[in-house]
């Protein structure tokens, strides 16, 4: 979990424009997406340039939750970006650690290939929120098809979706929710919303897949 | 500095006071409250502007999560009037700028030391909880050491031993506040200390729930439409206190109410504990039954003191 | 008449505004200025730079005019306002070895390296109310230093430790990573590093007087004062960037090491153990009660039974910071009336069930002399 120095080629692309109150906007957005499980909340207008694979959304939510507290995990896409390292190393501060395990943040910019969810940390029993929380980067989520949600936050259930997924994503998530209390927690970003499905939330599939 | 406006405020600490790191460290604590009700995340509390027990929790947690566009409410035993609710509005008038008010329709957030509103909350509140002593099981086992372990297997068994052990002592449960809720039929939590007439309130509440602990360094959380079960048994099911009479400047029933104390010959009159919602229904046309000693400036001894 | 308390906002300037006039008491008597208390209060400033944990002598002085001398709400205030300051990163560790010595003994030796020096103390003072203080008396004729402030003075452990009499330093590897009870919340068991931490804020007088309970049996240690030393150490900082260190400046801190007989146990010989103490300022009291409990609270780690408050790793540490305490005890002010209100219903309604089943009681009691009768 090292961190060496930063020895950076260019300057990376300029992080929230305004870091006080962007921060807080969004995180009302990531907030108010894990209390209302599968509800689609809207990204304030950020102007963010990112470097890609990265999202704006993923990157707006990475430069408002991450510092040098929070290991974070890039999947493959991301991490073999020099600029995107440099860019979450020069704003966040977040020692880049290559094991998921380790990880309390992971920034998934391709998830149709994304690793298992169980690789990821789940906590422990007596410490449950030692776990990672997945930023998933899609292009659509939608609140008409797709998985069943119930649970806290969701007053009876709600549809949601979200695309692109691996077939085993669904799967894989049922599985993390009979895990709890431990488990992992996603927040999906896409260019505009951002949507949260915690380990708290039920879910199961209408039809097959 | 008592006097200072947000302008000259800003000019020598952060928006909310808390620097950015702090309010990113408390942020990534309410995220996994919420995600798993209930349990109770430690953070690395900070040392606030006022002492531990008068709020730290709160306000920490209200830093974190206000904008300059929310509308915040401060409470304190049901009231705005309250000295400490008067002195945390205050606060954050002065680091944030943002507006205040006591209606609670009108809020966006709310942060409360021992009641929850009468008036039921929507979806774009938030409650925001002072909490004391967040561990349901301290008073029957001390160590923080064995409670995480009794939490972590759902081992409850001693709290309903002493509920039960009430019941055969008292004929009833003797705990009237702070009284122990299971969430999500998961964990034990305590609801902090609101008198267990405002536990229903909790069960499915529309609104996002927050609790602070800044002493004991713990946030905890229970997201809308969330199972809050007051823990009970069977034969013995758990109640709510009752009034005999109702509020007697406004005349609602089925409210909480403070008793105040008339004269030294015993006189002493039920009033809402919730000051808006007794305003409020005032200002509507109820009448209490001892509503003809009307409430004045005048008569405000509190502001000579 | 029903007065509703309004206006609280009114009420709260008003009573601030009397404080303030109260700290500054007649305003014939010249005001204090933070020279003064930081010069001729250093003790107090000491006591509140350490609990305070932030080194400013002229922060803690402001802080001691501001609380009246109230050195918990002084540790308070210089608390609150330690928090806001952005942290750059961690200096490398002091050496005490490397002392400026102004005040060194042993109460183990008779003579050893670097000597007794007495320094200034109050130890061996007849205490004698001094009437000349108070007439504003002259002042003492300036005294010489008589020693060589060059000379870096041994520690007594160090000495003790060539004859492998005194358990080694612990080693700790280069990459370990050391707590910060500030920036993570307490978690049980702790390690010594966050356990000292929480020693060097905690209470003088908790300290002290658990500190004085394992003297009296409770937490049966056996100690020696091995060494206690206070002078100016340098505080040095690594800066990444340049890729070596450079210096801030220099700091007054207390050291204590406390020296312990111990038997033995199945993984060490028989040997002495130690309790460490260390506090900015001057600060002996300090230093020596946290040595005292330090090596109470290594029960764990040295395989012995902990039966006293002193080694109960989470209720000393829950309980040693004044800030909190303070805090907690004194929130008993804040209205409570609506929690109130529910235990009254309570206790009304229990005495009522009471009343009639005494009254069933005394009925059945009377009861069944009739029945006999029939």
């Amino acid at each position: 979990m090292t961190t060496p120095s930063l020895g950076l080629q260019k300057a990376p692309a300029p992080g929230l424009k305004n870091p006080v109150h962007d921060a807080q906007k969004i995180f009302k957005v990531a907030m108010n997406a894990l209390a209302r499980p599968g509800s689609l909340q809207e990204m304030p207008e950020l102007g963010l340039e990112v470097p890609a694979p990265l999202t704006q959304t993923v990157a707006a939510l990475a430069l408002t939750l991450l510092d040098y507290d929070t290991p974070v995990y890039l999947d493959p896409a991301l991490a073999q970006e020099v600029d995107v390292v440099d860019y979450l190393r020069f704003h966040t501060g977040a020692p880049i650690v290559a094991l998921a395990s380790d990880a309390a943040f992971a920034l998934i910019s391709d998830p149709a290939k994304m690793s298992a969810i169980s690789g990821f940390a789940v906590g422990t029993d007596e410490y449950p929120d030692r776990s990672t929380t997945l930023l998933i980067a899609v292009d659509d989520m939608t609140n008409t098809s797709g998985a069943t949600l119930s649970g806290p936050g969701i007053k009876t259930e709600t549809e949601f979706d979200a695309a692109p997924l691996s077939p085993a994503f669904w799967p894989q998530m049922i599985a993390n929710q009979t895990l709890y209390p431990l488990g992992v927690d996603v927040l999906f970003a896409s260019p505009t919303h951002v949507a949260g499905l915690p380990r708290s939330s039920k879910i199961s599939m209408k039809e097959a897949r | 500095m008592t006097e200072q406006t947000y302008d000259n405020f800003a000019d020598h600490y952060n928006f909310a006071y808390l620097d950015e790191q702090t309010k990113r460290m408390i942020r990534r604590a309410i995220l996994k409250a919420i995600a798993v009700p209930g349990y109770q995340v430690p953070f690395a509390s900070r040392e606030m502007p006022m002492p531990y027990g008068w709020g730290t929790g709160g306000v920490q947690v209200t830093a974190a999560i206000i904008g300059a566009n929310d509308v915040l409410k401060m409470i304190d035993q049901g009231s705005d009037d309250t000295t400490n609710a008067v002195a945390l509005r205050g606060f954050f008038v002065k680091t944030t700028g943002v507006e205040a008010t006591t209606k609670t329709s009108e809020a966006t957030i709310i942060q409360t030391r021992h009641r929850i509103p009468e008036e039921p909350l929507k979806a774009n509140q938030t409650l925001v909880y002072q909490v004391p002593i967040p561990e349901p099981l301290r008073k029957l086992e001390p160590r923080e050491t064995e409670t995480r372990k009794m939490h972590a297997l759902e081992e409850y068994g001693l709290m309903h031993v002493k509920l039960y052990e009430d019941i055969a002592k008292y004929g009833e449960i003797a705990t009237t506040y702070a009284y122990p809720v299971l969430v999500n039929d998961r964990y034990v939590m305590d609801p902090s200390p609101i008198p267990k007439f405002d536990n229903p309130k909790m069960h499915e509440m529309e609104a996002l729930q927050l609790f602070g602990a800044g002493r004991e360094k713990r946030i905890y959380a229970v997201p809308p439409h969330t199972k809050v079960e007051s823990l009970d048994f069977e034969d013995y099911p758990f109640e709510i206190q009752k009034f005999e009479e109702p509020c007697a400047l406004c005349g609602a029933e089925n409210v909480y109410l403070d008793e105040v104390i008339l004269d030294d010959k015993g006189a002493r009159m039920f009033v809402c504990s919730d000051s808006d919602f007794c305003e409020d229904r005032r200002e509507n046309g109820h009448v209490g039954h001892m509503a003809a000693n009307p409430i004045t400036e005048s008569e405000n001894r509190g502001a000579d003191a | 008449m029903y007065v509703a308390v309004k206006g609280g906002e009114k009420a709260i300037r008003n009573a601030h505004k009397l404080m303030e006039r109260d700290r500054r008491g007649d305003r014939s008597v010249p005001a204090l200025e933070l020279k003064q208390i930081a010069e001729q209060l250093y003790l107090s400033v000491s006591r509140v730079m350490s609990e305070g944990s932030l080194y400013d002598v002229e922060l803690a002085a402001l802080a001691i005019k501001q609380s009246r001398g109230d050195l918990i709400e002084a540790i308070f205030l210089l608390r609150a306002y330690r928090t806001t300051l952005p942290r750059f990163g961690y200096s490398e560790p002091i050496d005490t070895a490397a002392m400026l010595v102004r005040r060194r003994i042993s109460a183990t030796y008779k003579d050893l390296p670097g000597g007794q020096l007495l320094g200034p103390t109050y130890d061996y003072t007849h205490r004698l109310l001094n009437f000349k203080l108070a007439a504003d008396g002259e002042l003492p004729e300036s005294v010489q230093a008589e020693y060589d402030a060059a000379e870096e003075i041994p520690r007594v452990t160090d000495l003790l430790n060539a004859e492998g009499m005194m358990e080694p330093d612990p080693q700790v590897p280069s990459d370990a990573v050391v707590g910060d009870l500030t920036r993570e919340p307490m978690e049980f068991p702790a390690d010594r590093d966050i356990r000292l931490q929480n020693l060097a804020r905690g209470d003088e007088g908790f300290l002290l007087a658990l500190g004085y309970s394992t003297q009296r049996g409770f937490g049966g240690s056996h100690p020696f004062a091995g060494e206690i030393r206070f002078g100016e150490v340098d505080v040095d900082f690594f800066v990444e960037e340049l890729g070596f260190s450079v210096p801030l400046g220099r700091m007054s801190v207390t050291e204590c090491q406390m020296i312990n007989q111990f038997q033995g146990s199945t993984v060490a010989p028989p040997q002495f153990t130690r309790g460490y103490g260390l506090a900015p300022g001057q600060a002996e009291r300090k230093v020596m009660s946290m040595a005292l409990v330090d090596r109470a609270l290594r029960c764990r780690e040295l395989g012995e039974e902990a039966v006293a408050p002193a080694q109960d790793e989470e209720f000393v540490l829950s309980h040693s910071d004044n800030v909190q305490a303070t805090g907690f005890v004194e929130h008993l002010k804040l209205p409570h009336y609506v929690d109130f209100q529910a235990e009254l219903e309570l206790v009304r309604r229990m005495r009522k069930d009471w009343q009639a089943r005494q009254e069933v009681e005394a009925a059945q009691a009377n009861g069944p002399v009739e029945e006999a009768a029939q």
